[in-house]
Order: C-alpha cells, then structure tokens, then sequence
C-alpha cells in the first residue's frame, strides 16, 4: 500500500518501513522549538524531572518574539529565562533582539529546518514548516519538556486530506486566500487531527511565501500539519541555506487520503474572513462598507518579503486614510533590511505607516497595537477569535497583504481595484 | 476516578485566546492564570466556579493556540474534569500531558444544561446526570492515553522510560 508524503517522514523517523493513518509511534524530532510563551513552563518541567543536559544542543531552538522586545517586566523575565537555559545548555541557536524574527519566517531563512525533517514546536504555527515538505506540529509545552530530554515525541499518524488547487489565480489573490477559501469551505475543524496536503498546478506555481502561508494556517482548519511535496521552487529555497543534510520525500501515486477536495481558482475572489473565526469567509467584493480604525501587516502568517513588497505597490504614492493606524511588520531582521534596502520604507513611511522591529506583537494583542473596545482592524494575521487583537470587544478582520494595504488608504475594508487610479500600482 | 460536580456550560470553538486571553501569557503561575480563566468567554467564570465544577461544551474546544497555560487555568480555577463534543488536538494532548481529565460525549454535551449536578466515571467511561436523571456511555481514552496517565502525565512517562532503558 502506498503512503503519504506525512506517512513516509514518520515512517522514516519512527524507524520503521510503513506506518499507516491511527497508528501511534514514537518519532525522533530533527528540532524541536519553543518561545517566550511556551518555553518557560518547559524549562520548568525539564529542571523538574531532574534533567542535566538537552538531548542535542543543535536540535533544541529558543526563540523570544512574542513579547520582545520586552514589553513588561513579567514578559522580560520570561525572555531572560530562555536567554539563561540556552546559555547553560550552549545551545547552537540563539537569535538576541537584533538579530531576532518571528520563529516561523526566521527558522526557515535560516537554514535550521529542512525539507524531510521532523519538527515538534511549542507554538501552534509550527505546522509552517510543511511548506517546505517537513512534517511539522504545534504541541504543548510538556511535550516540548519531553523532547528536549529524549529527543523524542509521540504522535498519531493522521489521516491526509488532499486539496488539489486548479486553474488561473485571479488578480490579487495568494496563498492567503487559497488556505481562507479552504478554512472557509471545510471549517475551523473540517481537518481535526488530520493532514492537509496541498497539491495541483497552483501549488506547484506558488512561490515559497505563499506555500508558507498556506501550511502555517492549517491549525486554523485544526490540522495537525499542513504539507507540500517538495519541487524545483523549494530546492532554490532551502539550497543556499542549508548546511546540513536534507531530503525530499512525496507521496506514492496510490497512497491513502481520507478526503480529496478540488478547488478551481479562477473562482476565488480576495477572501476576508469576519469576527470571530477565520472560518467566516467573504469575498472581497461581497463586504459592503466596514470601516476601520487599525491595519496591520506582518506576522508569521504574512510577514515576508514578498508581502511587504505586495504591500508597497499598493502604498505607493499613497497615504493612510485619516485615523487610520497602519503598522507594518516585517518578520525578520534580513526582511527589514531587504525592504529598507528595496525602498520599501520610503514608500512606507510616506503612507504614514508605522514601521516595527520583528515581534508577533499585535497578532495575539500583546503589543505594537493593541485594539480599544469597538475598534476594529484588517490584519494579514492568523485569528481573529474574540478579543485577539485586544479588548473583548474589538474586532479583528483577516486578509492577504494587498486588501489589507487597500484598506488602510481607503480607511474601510477594500480592494487594491477601488482606489483612485489603480492602473498606477506600480510593480516593483 | 470519580468526580462529582456542577455543570458549566459553553457552546462550540471555544478557543485558547477564550480559555485564557494572551494578554495575562506574560506569567505561567496557574492561581495567577485562574483568575482570568474564561475571562473572554464568560466574565463571571473565575469568580463564581467552585473547586470540582465540570465544563461541558460543543465541539472543537480549545481550538487555536498550543498554550499549555489554558489547561493549567481551567485545572487551577478547580475544574475537576472537561466533557465536550469534540477537542481541538493539541489542547486534547496537553490535557493528556498534564493529567486533566477530558472526556468527549456529544450526548451527554446536548443534554447538560448550567448548573445540573453531574457525576463522571473516568474509567468506566460513564456520565451520569443527576438533574436530568440520564446516564451516557463515552467514548473510551486510547490505550496509549491511558498509559500516560497512569504515569502521571507525560513527564512521568518519559522519565519512567529513561530510568528503564538499559
């Protein structure tokens, strides 16, 4: 019987030759990370349980990006917990405010996870890492506590969803809006405990960005992983980065999906999802007048380059609308310096834009914009559940980088096609 | 196990940012993180649960983030045990990892209504609702699951191996 592509990575890491959907198997983990939040309940259990030394120094990664730069003294003691362990343990990996990034675009630019490894992550975006053909999953922080002890993680094998993407994209829309369109078809839990492999000729055009925000949102349609057989595109991506082994594993032309959804492109609009799920889709054209007081651009979701650059074509030459808060996020130091370098921040800084040091920030409501009670913002984030972005009564409206650009020139949610002018958004 | 208690009900998604907002995640202390548990969901959770209370909810709760700080708060506000209709994975495994009872029970979810007094056998898989006078029979924990929990959660399984590998 065939497998999966998700099958074979745990196949190969449990040591055994096949594996198949509801089997329970202890894995060896490539990496295992964790962040300001989740880390210092691990470090906890791991001194706990009388633990000396982490497994591996070089597979064990500490990331602080939620509340850094530190924004209170709590969260500043709990970013200095994992400044000390991963003094005392040496680990390899260690990114200060300055050289830091959001873990999800920074682990990936660095080289640290690759295509075919098994990553175990104490952030529920770990699944990102499928993108680049790894199996990749959120836990908690005692199997984070565990793994840097053995090394090693249990998991279910998941059964596989197979979407395939066909067809011509439309104008405007990405990766953003085929996994909203897809959490918006199956729902918040249409792939609970299973894998969502991503597959068809729109993938296979993708570039890295989008394919990273299609992985990094399967938790919001309750997968455990999202995945995408490795190509051409993900070969350019990880060569010049990687400095340690790597393969490409794919799935057999006979292996087992529990569902497979077909989705024709060329139907799907720019997709916003509504407060308080991200599974309360809209097309753009169908949202009549919202207005808003905050966007922001940026997160572990769109905080790349290219959504930077997606953003700055519609920014140019224009300006946020009046009372409208528009922070931009690039996710890692090498982005920030990429779009300073591009020009990106002129055209930033004249829209009257905001423009902040990696952090997660804002998308969890931890700072760098925070919402008051009624307001309401357009973020290329995640989640949009109650009180994400801030007070319980705020609302939070998620979209890809270009609605979300649109929107704050025009101060209520839009489309790059109703500004003034839009045969003047330049490439660049 | 056995635990007896009254019920608190919710409906579906409930998720983590509900169970526990992020802007309290700048602490892991669980009586601090109890204080604000279901802040967003329900002002007057924290206040008013008492020590063995049950949350019955629909389906998918717990969904969204990985934060082991949401099943800390719910266990630290004194829930003894959360029944629903289905769970979100990895709040399902955290729970499994730090030895909060969880039990899913479509049935039992639909006919519990706030503050019946319920009774719940963990290992016989049974919930009885006194109020309603009905007893349902639930889906039974993974073998796998059950063996953390003798261990007394993931720490104690790992722990428990390391000490018997040669």
């Amino acid at each position: 019987m065939g497998m999966t592509i998700t099958e074979r990575i745990l196949a190969a890491h449990a040591g055994e030759r096949e594996v198949e959907a509801g089997q329970i198997v202890n894995v060896r983990v490539d990496i295992a990370l964790g962040n300001d939040i989740t880390a210092p309940i691990a470090i906890n259990e791991f001194k706990k349980a009388g633990a000396l030394k982490v497994f591996d120094r070089e597979k064990i990664v500490l990331i602080s990006d939620h509340f850094t730069p530190n924004k209170d003294i709590k969260s500043a003691n709990q970013a200095k917990l994992l400044r000390d362990f991963t003094k005392e343990q040496n680990l390899t990996y260690y990114y200060e405010v300055g050289e830091m990034g959001i873990e999800h675009v920074l682990l990936p630019e660095k080289g640290i996870v690759l295509p075919g490894d098994l990553v175990i992550g104490a952030d529920s975006h770990t699944c990102t890492y499928g993108a680049l053909g790894a199996f990749s999953t959120g836990v908690g922080s005692t199997d984070f506590a565990a793994a840097m002890i053995s090394g090693e993680a249990w998991l279910r094998v998941p059964e596989t969803i197979k979407f395939v993407y066909t067809g011509k994209l439309n104008k405007w829309v990405s990766g953003k809006d085929l996994i909203l369109y897809t959490i918006g078809d199956i729902g918040v839990d249409g792939a609970l405990y299973k894998a969502m492999e991503f597959t068809g000729d729109v993938i296979e055009n993708l570039p890295m960005a989008g394919r990273f925000t299609m992985a990094n949102m399967a938790i919001e349609a309750g997968g455990k992983n999202g995945i995408i057989v490795p190509d051409k595109t993900t070969e350019e991506y990880v060569a010049n980065r990687a400095k340690r082994e790597y393969k490409f594993y794919s799935s057999d032309k006979d292996a087992r999906y529990c569902d497979v959804r077909e989705y024709n492109v060329s139907r799907i609009e720019p997709q916003v999802a509504f407060p308080h799920l991200p599974e309360n889709v809209k097309g753009v054209s169908e949202i009549g007048n919202i207005p808003i007081d905050q966007v922001v651009i940026g997160s572990c979701t769109n905080g790349r380059l290219e959504d930077m650059r997606t953003a700055a074509r519609i920014l140019k030459g224009r300006k946020a609308a009046p009372y409208t808060r528009l922070i931009i996020i690039p996710a890692t130091q090498w982005v920030y310096r990429q779009s300073m370098k591009e020009g990106l921040f002129d055209i930033f800084l004249d829209a009257n834009a905001a423009i902040s040091t990696p952090t997660c920030g804002p998308c969890l409501g931890g700072h760098m914009g925070v919402l008051a009670k009624g307001e309401r913002a357009v973020a290329t984030t995640n989640r949009n559940f109650v009180g994400r972005m801030g007070d319980p009564e705020s609302e939070v409206y998620l979209a890809n980088p270009a609605i979300a650009a649109a929107s704050a020139v025009l101060g209520r949610i839009g489309s790059p096609e109703e500004l003034q002018n839009p045969g003047e958004i330049d490439e660049i | 196990m056995r635990f007896k208690g009254r019920v608190w009900k919710f409906g579906s998604d409930v998720d983590t940012d509900a169970i526990i907002p992020a802007r309290y995640l700048n602490t892991s202390d669980p009586e601090e993180l109890a204080k604000h548990c279901m802040e967003d969901a329900d002002l007057s959770f924290a206040e008013s649960v008492k020590q063995g209370d049950i949350i019955f909810a629909g389906k998918n709760f717990g969904c969204g983030s990985s934060r082991e700080h949401a099943p800390i708060a719910i266990k630290a506000a004194g829930i003894s045990c959360v029944v629903a209709k289905s769970f979100a994975r990895i709040f399902y495994r955290n729970s499994f990892n730090m030895a909060l009872p969880i039990m899913e029970c479509p049935e039992a979810v639909d006919v519990a209504e706030a503050g019946d007094e319920v009774e719940i056998d963990l290992d016989r898989g049974e919930i009885i609702n006194h109020t309603k006078q009905k007893t349902f029979s639930c889906q039974p924990i993974p073998p796998f699951m059950q063996e953390l929990v003798q261990s007394g959660g993931l720490m104690g399984y790992v722990t428990k191996k390391i000490i018997s590998s040669p």
